[in-house]
């Protein structure tokens, strides 16, 4: 188990002189050319003939040493400057509670603005596409919490429901010709059968244990995909997954399409605007799930078991059933989000389904302070959204992505959102802190 | 049997590779109690430098293999403790007392870091090397005419890995670091009270770790003549199977666990299928944790309430 200590030995000098500063930062400078001598200054590829050839780009690597040098003071002034309380200093006491006040109407405000997204953007097309996309990882974000946020059992397979409910719609409808509203369900229960499947065997293990064998699991998943190419595709995936229908009718131009039924001119932003809707009213209906299962004794149990495993035990709960039910309830809801994922996008391939994915549906959540419903949305509009805007520099975004996880755990370990509403209280509800909130240990 | 015997080799000479990488998972779960999950890139880093100063070095116009290959090692794991130094310094350190999700998060995201940085810094493709170490003993003629080899790169993966282990198992149960190291995977506080440098021992820890996966970045690299910019994700997967395996904590453990995993993956592509040998390993990583998750060589652990 991990021993959590205070050491007395953490605060940093409050006041430091000049001198420690600069020598803070040659080291830095130092440390940084050492380390970028080779893997910058040095450049490798494979020549014409197949044989390895490099240049040198000490321009480059000379760069980047000043910039941690410049770095490193900026950053060590800034800390001194803010002094050794951090960030919370920042924002004084009224303004906060102001915040909170506020925070009451942000949910219904930002639901408003959701509904009117397709009104308001409807001739941009890139954002209505954006908005879609977010609002898939918004859904994912809130199936992964009831896991992670409610269960407290860290998951890093998650991307496996995904992909099970997008080949489940995709073989479904392409083998059987079944239409999406009836594979939809089907896809959500595959999918909950094989959070079962994973739940069953991993009920002894906990924290690290368990993410990595979620993790494992995920990887086996995709790995079945690639190779299965008689069912799955291989690599090459499966195209031409048909396409959602409004009762029965395609939103396709031509005799038979829902706008010629209407007789209205045939648009193809229409089928966008109905593709807005069907993930906005599954991600709501997630949410609207997870909110009414928590106030219900299952939900109860996942909070308690999140909080101590021990004590839920002793008090009869039976935790067997109690992490089976988590996993096939956020399993469920992922299933459904990878069958809307298919459909969408009408190709699907292993790729989508890789390990990053999971990765950043957890960082969504994470950075959503672990529980918060509303937070969880933020998280998914800030990391979709920040990840458009690395569109063109497709190479740089996983980098700037990792360099974020890592400040964001520095900076704010609790998420944008550290405080939300109890699910129960006596007679007045409190905020709690999630510094109160144990996890990862289930 | 000849097949089997050579099948064996292969088997043994991989999990030496895989080894080396979970010793630096097994010593840092065993005092930080984290899983370092940068570390699978360390080893990826540690094959690139290796590329590179070999690379470097032959176009100054060394020639003599050995002298060159010292170099090499030296300094890929030179350079590359210096990455697992800063990964620790900047990633895991403040987040020492900070909740347990938050270095796993933090050495994901790590993970992201070293390799995207690796694609940055050296493109995507993957990157050919020429055999260094050519050459060989037949070991067997069989009457079907198959013969079981064993190359001089296998050789020098061995008696590397071998030294190695053996240098590394007097540093930790001879000398001062050892001792603090000891000390601190038993309890931090009380270590720190006796006069050991906590912060100092952890951060050794980590240099010795990725000192270690470097060798085995430059073994990979001379023993399959490759290295890419995701070789480590799997990799470290594996290595992560093999210190679960050996036991999470045990220093041997983690090199017959990697042997017993280098072997079965070895096994499994030789007698069933090629293409399901990830599958096998990580299925052993659930079986194992499920069925036996202290591990061969591991310490039972005991939930207190």
């Amino acid at each position: 188990m991990g021993r959590v200590t205070a050491s007395p030995t953490d605060h940093k000098h409050p006041q430091a002189g000049i001198a420690f500063i600069l020598k803070k930062a040659l080291v830095s400078a130092f440390v940084a050319l050492v380390l970028f001598s080779l893997m910058i200054g040095v450049r490798t590829e494979a020549g014409p003939n197949g044989q390895l050839i490099y240049w040198t780009r000490f321009g480059e690597l000379a760069t980047l040493v000043a910039i941690v040098f410049v770095g490193s003071i900026v950053i060590e002034l800034v800390r001194q400057w803010l002094g050794p309380a951090g960030a919370s200093q920042l924002v004084p006491a009224p303004v906060q509670t102001g915040f909170a006040a506020a925070g009451r109407f942000v949910a219904p405000a930002l639901l408003i603005f959701t509904l009117l997204v397709p009104v308001i953007f409807y001739h941009q097309r890139y954002i209505l596409d954006l908005a879609i996309l977010v609002l898939t990882y918004v859904m994912l974000g809130w199936g992964l919490n009831v896991v992670v946020g409610l269960a407290g059992l860290l998951d890093l397979g998650y991307v496996a429901f995904y992909a099970v409910g997008a080949y489940s719609y995709a073989l479904l409808a392409t083998t059987f010709g079944l239409s999406f509203w009836i594979c939809l369900p089907l896809a959500g229960i595959l999918a909950s059968l094989w959070g079962v499947m994973l739940g069953f065997p991993v009920l002894r293990l906990r924290g690290d244990y368990l993410a990595i064998v979620t993790l494992a699991f995920g990887e086996i998943i995709r790995l079945v995909i690639v190779n299965w190419q008689s069912l799955t595709g291989g690599p090459n995936g499966i195209s031409s997954i048909p396409r959602p229908t409004l009762f029965g009718f395609p939103l396709l131009p031509g005799p038979n399409g829902l706008a010629a039924k209407l007789g209205i001119a045939f648009d193809p932003t229409h089928r966008l605007v109905f593709l807005f809707y069907i993930i906005l009213a599954m991600a709501l209906l997630t949410n609207w799930v997870t909110i009414r299962l928590r106030r219900l004794p299952i939900g109860r149990a996942w909070e308690a078991l999140r909080e101590d495993e021990v004590a839920c035990r002793a008090l009869g709960i039976n935790t067997t059933t109690t992490k089976l039910t988590a996993f096939a309830t956020g399993a469920l809801f992922g299933g459904f989000a990878g069958a809307f994922f298919a459909t969408r996008q009408g190709f699907i391939s292993p790729e989508s389904f890789t390990f990053q994915e999971s990765a950043l549906v957890l960082a969504i959540v994470v950075l959503g302070g672990m529980g918060s419903q509303l937070g969880v949305a933020l998280a998914a509009l800030a990391m979709i959204g920040g990840f458009e805007l690395f569109r063109g520099l497709e190479q740089y975004r996983m980098l700037v992505f990792g360099i974020a996880m890592v400040v964001l755990m520095i900076w704010r370990p609790r998420g944008i959102i550290g405080h939300r509403a109890p699910t129960v209280y006596l007679k007045q509800a409190q905020t709690i802190s999630s510094d109160l909130v144990k996890e990862g240990h289930g | 049997m000849d097949y089997f015997a050579q099948q064996l080799i292969n088997g043994l000479v991989l999990g030496s590779i895989y080894g080396l990488i979970a010793i630096g998972y097994t010593m840092v779960y065993g005092i930080v109690g984290m899983i370092n999950f940068a570390h699978g890139d360390i080893f990826m880093i540690g094959g690139f430098i290796a590329l590179i100063s070999f690379l470097v070095l032959v176009s100054f116009g060394l020639t003599a293999v050995p002298v060159i290959l010292l170099i090499v090692l030296l300094v890929s794991m030179a350079i590359t403790a210096l990455y697992g130094w800063t990964v620790e310094r900047i990633a895991y350190r403040p987040l020492r007392h900070s909740f347990r999700l938050a270095p796993m998060l933090s050495a994901i995201g790590m993970s992201f870091v070293l390799s995207n940085f690796s694609q940055v810094a050296q493109g995507a493709r993957v990157k050919p090397v020429p055999p260094i170490i050519t050459g060989g003993y037949t070991l067997h003629h069989s009457a079907d005419g198959f013969v079981v080899r064993l190359s001089n790169i296998q050789i020098v993966v061995v008696i590397t890995t071998i030294v190695l282990l053996a240098i590394f198992t007097w540093l930790v149960a001879r000398t001062r670091l050892g001792r603090d190291m000891r000390a601190c995977e038993q309890d931090q506080t009380m270590a720190a009270l006796l006069g050991v440098d906590v912060d100092r021992t952890i951060s050794m820890t980590f240099v010795i770790g990725a000192a270690l996966a470097a060798v085995a970045g430059m073994m990979y690299l001379l023993y399959y003549g490759l290295v890419d910019f995701f070789m480590g994700f799997v990799a470290g997967i594996k290595a992560f199977t093999a210190a679960v395996l050996g036991g999470i904590g045990s220093l041997p453990g983690a090199m017959l666990g990697g042997l017993a995993i280098g072997l079965i993956e070895t096994l499994w592509s030789a007698y069933f299928s090629v293409e399901y040998k990830d599958v096998a390993a990580f299925s052993i990583l659930i079986v194992v944790l499920i069925f036996m998750p202290t591990g061969l060589l591991g310490r039972p652990e005991v939930e207190k309430v």
